[in-house]
């Protein structure tokens, strides 16, 4: 993360939804974060349930019941929706970050074009797949 | 220079579960479609199939790599996110310290689950 040189972030948390009008991409950054939060907590908490299995048979029944139940299920799909989207966003930044899919520099000609532009198919793109990932391991909840 | 270094780390590791991640999530989530590494009927949390995985020495290496890659990731990405709150200088290397020990504790333990599970699978 690059240092902040003294610049305050006056707008902090309020800003990943409410500094002004935002684009698509706005909003996928923050539902990144928020998605990624969300997978961290699971995440360290899978550590110590999944951690039983080294005890034996009767251990790994005991924590797998008491993470059963039709609001676990649900929390389950939304783990699982989240990997998907925080996955597929994720190929996006990396795509971006490494300079791909952002257009070739142009003369600054009026009316002036971003680079938003040229992003915007991957982004919709990768939304698509992150959809029917989600579905797809929908389909093994609903069962 | 320190922080691009993580930053790229950052982005190695999301790509390294990105691989192992989505084969878990594979073999989890995507069974009804994609049956692998499940031989046993029933569900892939079916304490045979835990069993199955858990004696294969790949999958005791793809639990650790898996765990160690995305700890850092979380993390880090959770630290950058504080640090954009620019707390002051004391706090940020208190914060730098909690995720470096806590982190590390938690590889540990998470690599000690993954090693006895092993040797429980290996002698059932």
């Amino acid at each position: 993360m690059i240092e902040n040189k003294g610049r305050p972030n006056r707008l902090g948390i309020v800003g990943w939804l409410a500094g002004g009008r935002w684009g698509f991409e706005r909003y996928l950054y923050t539902l990144h974060r928020v998605t990624g939060l969300g997978l961290l907590a699971y995440f360290l908490m899978h550590i110590f349930v999944t951690a039983s299995r080294a005890f034996g048979q009767e251990a790994w029944a005991t924590a797998m019941g008491a993470v059963t139940g039709p609001l676990f299920t649900v929390g389950e799909f939304l783990v699982f929706a989240a990997f998907a989207f925080h996955a597929m966003n994720g190929i996006r930044l990396v795509l971006v970050e490494l300079g791909f899919a952002i257009g070739k520099p142009i003369e600054p000609v009026y009316p002036y074009r971003t680079s938003v532009h040229e992003q915007r198919p991957l982004a919709i793109g990768v939304m698509i797949l992150a959809a029917i990932l989600a579905i797809a391991g929908g389909i093994g909840f609903l069962e | 220079m320190r922080d691009q270094g993580l930053w790229t780390w950052h982005l190695v590791a999301g790509v390294v579960i990105l691989v192992l991640l989505g084969l878990h999530m594979t073999i989890m989530h995507l069974d009804e479609i994609v049956r692998v590494f499940s031989p046993s009927p029933g569900e892939p949390i079916a304490w045979a199939n835990v069993m199955a995985r858990g004696k294969s020495v790949f999958f005791l290496m793809n639990y650790v790599l898996l765990l160690g890659a995305a700890l850092f990731h979380g993390l880090y990405g959770l630290r950058n996110i504080l640090f954009e709150l620019n707390p002051a200088s004391g706090l940020k290397k208190a914060l730098n310290a909690v995720f470096l020990v806590g982190g590390l504790a938690l590889f540990v333990f998470g690599s000690w689950a993954a090693w006895a599970s092993f040797t429980v699978a290996r002698g059932a």
